[in-house]
């Protein structure tokens, strides 16, 4: 299981393994909405946490199809199908590696990107708490898109269509939880609920997605 | 211990391909499929590697007793020789590289990146990841595709070293291996008798 961590970091860190691509595409969002919304700090700081959001789920978005399509290509999908491990730890592993390349550097960069767009003050801290709660569900439900997709010829457009309408609860709750924070408001029920999102499909997701890998491989 | 095939029926696609399929391996024997393109092997390979179930019959062995090799050979181009390995013999739980680096000839290659290799190296490397499995029974699919005459005799006597340990292998090739004491299975005589159209399962439509 480990080896298979280190080897997907491994891989994500090489040339050409994609790390950078999401979170140079969420630094992207941010400095382009200032630049078509206008300047005003009023505006920004009221769309900001939903900007933040929407651009931190489609970050996370670009690059689920490469989850599983690498392994499927080169045949290492079929060869860990039949090692001693099982299949739900190796989606647990590929959704870990996933979040650590793609959620973790949105989660970090987030202040910054806040600065951009006049995020209030009282919000960072929200904002960080909440990304680093609910990237993990988009990771999961990510790679549970992604292993729905696995054999298909260019999947990207189905696996969005797929992920997306799962997606919105936890932009909801996500993006309500910075703005109650920017409010100054309690933030305790989006929390609560972002939580609840992200718990639920750690736990459940993996055995679907091990399930569907298993009927793709056949 | 051994493999033992009974009455196995299996299909591609959803349509049957082989049926009635009984073979038994044991300690120290080799079985070598033949047919035609399209016939099956892969089919049957996959079936018995646990990869896809079968429409009847079973497959009998002590478990976690398969290493599958498959046409791909599964490596990652941007790791090195070792590192693809190395991920292997973690992934099985086996210990130390060397000695499939040293029979398959891989040595000198080690710290290359897997993506700067010829076929037919690569082809070794996929081979090599067999040796670090640490399992009895081999099944190999094509294992000597991209292979020079030299690599296909080293593959030979590779797997008679493991053979003689008490090994099994079973093999769909078209080349000699230099294995004499290799059984064979031709599989045109299982070929499955296609049942009439209308009479499948009801989602035949969407297959």
């Amino acid at each position: 299981m480990i080896a298979l961590l280190v080897r997907d970091l491994r891989l994500a860190f090489r040339a050409g393994g994609g790390f950078g691509l999401g979170l140079a595409f969420f630094l992207i969002i941010a400095v382009l909405v200032p630049l078509g919304v206008g300047p005003e700090p009023e505006i920004l700081a009221r769309i900001a946490p939903g900007i933040l959001w929407v651009g931190a789920l489609l970050a996370c978005l670009l690059s689920l199809d490469r989850i599983f399509a690498l392994d499927y290509e080169d045949g290492s999908l079929d060869l860990l199908a039949t090692a001693p491990v099982p299949m739900e730890g190796v989606v647990s592993v590929k959704a870990l590696a996933h979040w650590l390349t793609t959620g973790l550097p949105l989660v970090l960069i987030s202040p910054v990107l806040g600065l951009l767009l006049y995020l209030p003050p009282q919000a960072y801290g929200w904002l960080v708490l909440s990304l680093a709660l609910g990237t993990p569900a988009l990771s999961v439900i990510g790679t549970f898109g992604a292993a729905l997709t696995v054999g298909l010829k260019r999947g990207g457009l189905l696996l969005s269509l797929l992920v997306l309408p799962l997606y919105i609860p936890t932009l909801v709750f996500g993006a309500e939880v910075v703005a109650r924070g920017a409010q100054g408001l309690d933030v305790a029920t989006p929390l609560a609920l972002l939580a609840g999102i992200t718990a639920g499909a750690v736990a459940l997701l993996p055995f679907a997605s091990a399930l569907v890998i298993r009927i793709n491989l056949r | 211990m051994g493999l033992t095939v009974t009455n196995l029926a299996c299909a591609r696609g959803g349509f049957p391909l082989l049926e009635r399929v009984s073979f038994s391996l044991n300690a120290g024997q080799a079985l070598v499929l033949r047919g035609p393109n399209g016939c099956g092997k892969t089919t049957l390979l996959r079936t018995v590697a646990g990869l896809q179930p079968a429409l009847a019959g079973q497959v009998d062995c002590p478990p976690d007793s398969i290493a599958y090799a498959a046409h791909a050979d599964g490596l990652k181009t941007t790791l090195s020789v070792a590192e693809n390995l190395s991920f292997w013999a973690a992934v099985y739980g086996t210990q130390g590289i060397d000695a499939a680096l040293e029979q398959m000839n891989l040595r000198a290659l080690a710290p290359r990146a897997a993506q700067n290799l010829s076929a037919g190296q690569k082809r070794r490397l996929g081979l090599a990841r067999l040796m670090v499995t640490g399992r009895p029974i081999w099944v190999l699919d094509e294992p000597t595709v991209s292979l020079d005459t030299a690599s296909v005799a080293l593959f030979g006597e590779v797997v008679r070293a493991h053979l003689s340990g008490g090994g099994m292998a079973l093999m769909a090739t078209h080349i000699d291996l230099g294995l004499p004491e290799a059984g064979i299975l031709d599989l045109t005589t299982f070929r499955a008798v296609l049942p009439p159209p209308g009479s499948g399962h009801f989602d035949e439509a969407f297959l």
